[in-house]
């Protein structure tokens, strides 16, 4: 069945094979939709390769298994087979990291008009990063 | 609401080298717009409706406020600041303190936090946090499609998962049917405070 994908929020349609609570993906599949291959090395992508401790759990016969994907990559898993979606989170690790550093993250997201305004544009000046809601 | 005042100290500030950055975590623009227009911003008034800036700044309820330096680095972590007065009977938060040290962290009188203190007031977000914001973010895209019963399970395990996150536990009551301000908020809110946790956590006062 097509099945979405949500990559840290970017969907991406992508073949999945359903059996209870388990999602497999063609490996083409995610290559295409998270630019990771499963390689003699591990499981690469982003120019690393990441040991794979329990192949067989990740690698089945119609590819690969979500859960077992996201547990390698330690990145958060939410999914739901029946609504036929599942988000891939950013990895706590990554976050931490980047907090960590003091950096402030880089975004960029749209004001009314939907005209998009990065935190990077304002670079060089003092910001004050206000969130708030109507709730 | 805060948005005019954030504005007047944009407005006020704004030659010294300083922006303010306005995030409205909400369901959809239109729950954001009649604040946004009454405030009438000329700085950057955004809308954040898949709540990105919670998930990069480990950001759990508003309003939440962070200063950055012009090289880009947090200079002064996750703050709970308001710039009225309105609510001060509840929260026990005045405004005028905070805004004197925004004014005098940009106008230079003062400085702002170091690096080391800085980091020691930051809270990090846990794997729980993450997974959190992943049912979040699942739950909202199915939201978004009209797919309200499939969402529901989601974000409720977001809340279990992150109960100290209430842009996740109050944030997504608009997109459940529930009134924000309501007594099912309210519950959830005492609840919370009779376990012996605050609702707010602003940080300790900038030193003088």
């Amino acid at each position: 069945m097509t099945f979405t994908l949500l990559d840290a929020g970017r969907p991406v349609e992508v073949t999945a094979c359903i059996d209870g609570a388990r999602i497999t993906i063609p490996a083409g599949d995610v290559e295409r939709a998270l630019g990771w291959t499963l390689s003699p090395e591990g499981l690469c992508g982003e120019g690393i390769c990441i040991p794979v401790v329990d192949e067989s759990a990740l690698w089945r016969p119609e590819g690969l298994d979500l859960a077992a994907l996201a547990h390698a990559l330690d990145r958060p898993l939410a999914a739901d087979a029946q609504a036929g979606a599942a988000y891939l989170g950013a990895a706590t690790g990554e976050r931490r990291r980047t907090l960590r550093s003091l950096h402030a993250p880089d975004f960029s997201l749209p004001d009314l008009a939907g005209r998009l305004h990065s935190l990077s544009a304002q670079r060089g000046k003092k910001i004050l990063l206000v969130a708030y809601a109507s709730w | 609401m805060d948005l005019p005042v954030w504005q007047a100290l944009y407005e006020e500030l704004k030659g010294h080298g300083f922006v303010v950055i306005t995030v409205a975590l909400d369901k959809n623009a239109d729950d954001a717009r009649p604040w946004i227009e009454a405030a009438r911003p000329t700085h950057p008034s955004l809308v954040d409706t898949r709540h990105l800036l919670a998930d990069l700044y480990n950001i759990v309820n508003v309003p939440t406020v962070l200063w950055i330096d012009e090289q880009g680095r947090i200079v002064r972590p996750n703050d709970v600041i308001f710039a009225t007065d309105t609510f001060r009977h509840i929260t026990g938060l005045e405004s005028a303190r905070p805004l004197q040290a925004i004014r005098d962290w940009v106008t230079g009188k003062a400085r702002a936090l170091d690096a080391e203190t800085a980091r020691r007031l930051q809270t990090l977000p846990s794997p729980d946090d993450q997974q959190a914001r992943a049912e979040f973010g699942l739950a909202q895209w199915l939201w978004e499609r009209g797919q309200r019963a499939a969402a529901e399970p989601h974000f409720v395990r977001a809340g279990e998962l992150a109960p100290h996150d209430f842009t996740i536990r109050r944030g997504t009551m608009p997109m459940r049917g529930i009134d924000p301000m309501g007594p099912e908020f309210r519950r959830m809110a005492q609840a919370w405070k009779d376990a012996g946790h605050p609702y707010y956590r602003p940080l300790p006062d900038p030193p003088d």
